[in-house]
């Protein structure tokens, strides 16, 4: 019988069930995770249109609000980043490009996503 | 198959697998580097310009390219907070640079990806999930998928507009 395996793989007697799944389970959490958060999204899009600084703060500043906004950016800034990851691997081929897409965009999701989340608890908690 | 065999015989030919294994590594002076490295007898599938396109293998590539850019709305989401928390002469800035009438258009297209991933990616959770798998059915349900996101757009921006 012909090996299908890459010989490392073989050498660790492991085929992708040692931790190969675990990606794909976070990005099937997290979208689940996402469903009703992007619908408390579009609510907030159609609350906060057009709104002045004052309103904009004022309806953020309520803990229920500030608590999804935290929950949404958490979720989908990861989600993002997994997605996003995938589709590196898939098509950039020349290695060092990749693991330096892959570090640049890991540091984007995260600047990015901390940023939001202080934005958020600096209104949250200034009022 | 080869978990099966080797559990119980794994401290048994444990040392002759790893012996085995060196003596393959030999083989590649550079490593085992899984990008370059290609056995000839392993399988591959064929590449995406072999398949005849159809209606469900481009609703599938557009939710990559929805995934992309809502992941690209996402850094505007976070200038958004972070202006807002900056106070209002920064929120004025990108209040007005949003509300600019070519970026209408784009949160327009933004919104309608949004609803699009959002929708799909429940289409794939289904599938996941091991239902609706049929030909029929795909071919439904990516119909439903696009028809409800363009909807959902139309109902959101109509009651902004």
């Amino acid at each position: 019988m012909s090996q299908f395996r890459n010989p490392l793989q073989r050498a660790h007697h492991y085929g992708a069930a040692g931790s190969g799944v675990e990606h794909w389970w976070s990005q099937r959490f997290s979208a689940i995770l996402l469903i009703p958060l992007v619908l408390w999204l579009v609510w907030a899009f159609t609350v906060l249109a057009g709104a002045d600084h004052a309103t904009a703060t004022a309806w953020l500043a309520k803990p229920w609000n500030a608590g999804m906004a935290i929950l949404f950016i958490v979720a989908a800034f990861y989600h993002g980043r997994l997605g996003v990851q995938v589709v590196i691997e898939d098509y950039i081929h020349h290695r060092l490009a990749e693991i330096g897409l892959q570090v640049l965009v890991s540091m984007i999701a995260l600047a990015a996503g901390l940023a939001s989340v202080l934005a958020i608890l600096m209104i949250a908690f200034r009022g | 198959m080869a978990v099966k065999v080797l559990t119980p015989l794994a401290t048994a030919i444990g040392k002759r697998t790893a012996a085995a294994s060196i003596s393959e590594f030999n083989n590649y002076p550079n490593g085992f580097d899984t990008h370059t490295m290609q056995t000839d007898t392993r399988p591959l599938s064929p590449h995406l310009q072999i398949y005849k396109p159809q209606w469900t293998s481009a609703l599938s590539i557009l939710h990559r390219i929805t995934g992309l850019l809502l992941s690209a709305g996402m850094l505007v989401i976070s200038a958004w907070l972070v202006s807002l928390a900056s106070g209002p002469a920064s929120f004025e800035t990108i209040r007005s640079v949003l509300s600019h009438p070519v970026l209408i258009v784009v949160l327009i297209g933004w919104t309608l990806a949004l609803f699009y991933h959002l929708l799909n990616g429940i289409r794939h959770l289904i599938w996941d999930a091991g239902m609706m798998m049929d030909i029929p059915s795909a071919r439904r349900s990516a119909w439903v998928v696009v028809v409800l996101a363009f909807v959902f757009t139309a109902v959101v921006w109509g009651s902004l507009l």
